[in-house]
């Protein structure tokens, strides 16, 4: 069990690693997705089968087919790419690389110098118990999640609209007065 | 039924975070640094979950269903945002939207 948790975290930080760095970006969202489904193996494994299983439909299924789609709108072709490799050059990166590294450190250093890990066994909580959760104590905060998806909904229609180019004859004429 | 140590889960996330991060800083792509915060909004998903399983409470996966209904909406916004971003200036880089400063 523990080999398949450190073999799941080893795909999951490589496949981060390499959407980062892709020049591609389906190449990236795929790697993105090969991420979402290793890291969803590590919910399962530590007791969490409803929350992987969401993982797997919401996530990897539906928010990555939204990107698929945002990408394919976009059209981007072999010219976009290229101009991607000319603007991940070393001097881009290498400082940010490195500050994130100490960050790494630091929170590394944390983790291991106090010992958290008790080696308690994994309770499984099932489906049942996070329903009941999310719709006793939580219930608030659902419907708030609500109105944030709503408006989410709103937004996104009204901002990615196709507004036509419609001038009206009397700014027309105030334009030209201006100019 | 088996072990599976806390603080190798949190430096996952830690790790998966600080490589959302690195993403959002050094990509020009404003749709790579889109995708790398969905990394770091899974990273904090993936720290609630191990802490929840860690303490045996339900809270944590409640707390990752927030954040996908979240993620969900916020990736709606972003990709209409990018959309119109490209319409009006015909390019995908994050550089070139500097009308603020002149």
């Amino acid at each position: 069990m523990s080999i398949i948790f450190y073999l799941a975290s080893l795909i999951a930080f490589v496949s981060t690693a390499m959407v980062v760095t892709r020049k591609n970006a389906v190449h990236a969202l795929l790697y993105l997705i090969v991420s979402l489904l290793a890291v969803s193996v590590i919910f399962f494994i530590s007791g969490a089968p409803f929350v992987a299983a969401l993982e797997v439909i919401v996530y990897a299924g539906a928010i990555m087919v939204l990107f698929l789609f945002g990408i394919m709108m976009l059209n981007l072709g072999k010219d976009s790419a290229d101009a991607e490799a000319k603007l991940l050059s070393p001097r881009a990166w290498i400082l940010p690389a490195i500050l994130c590294m100490v960050l790494l450190a630091e929170l590394s250093y944390v983790f291991f110098l106090h010992d958290s890990s008790t080696g308690g066994t994994v309770r499984l909580i099932d489906a049942k118990e996070v329903s009941d959760s999310l719709f006793g104590r939580y219930v608030l905060a659902v419907e708030l999640t609500g109105i944030l998806l709503m408006a989410g909904i709103v937004g996104a229609y009204h901002i990615g609209k196709e507004k036509r180019k419609e001038y009206h004859r009397y700014l027309q004429v105030n334009e030209e007065e201006h100019e | 039924m088996n072990e599976l140590p806390l603080n190798v889960g949190l430096l996952l996330s830690g790790l998966l975070f600080l490589t959302g991060l690195l993403g959002v800083l050094i990509r020009r792509n404003i749709l790579f640094m889109l995708m790398s915060v969905e990394i770091m909004f899974n990273a904090a998903a993936l720290a609630f979950v191990m802490a929840g399983a860690h303490h045996g409470q339900p809270d944590g996966q409640v707390m990752l269903i927030f954040i996908l209904a979240m993620a969900a909406a916020e990736v709606a916004v972003g990709l209409a945002l990018i959309l119109q971003m490209f319409r009006q200036k015909r390019t995908v880089d994050s550089d070139n939207l500097n009308q603020l400063r002149d």
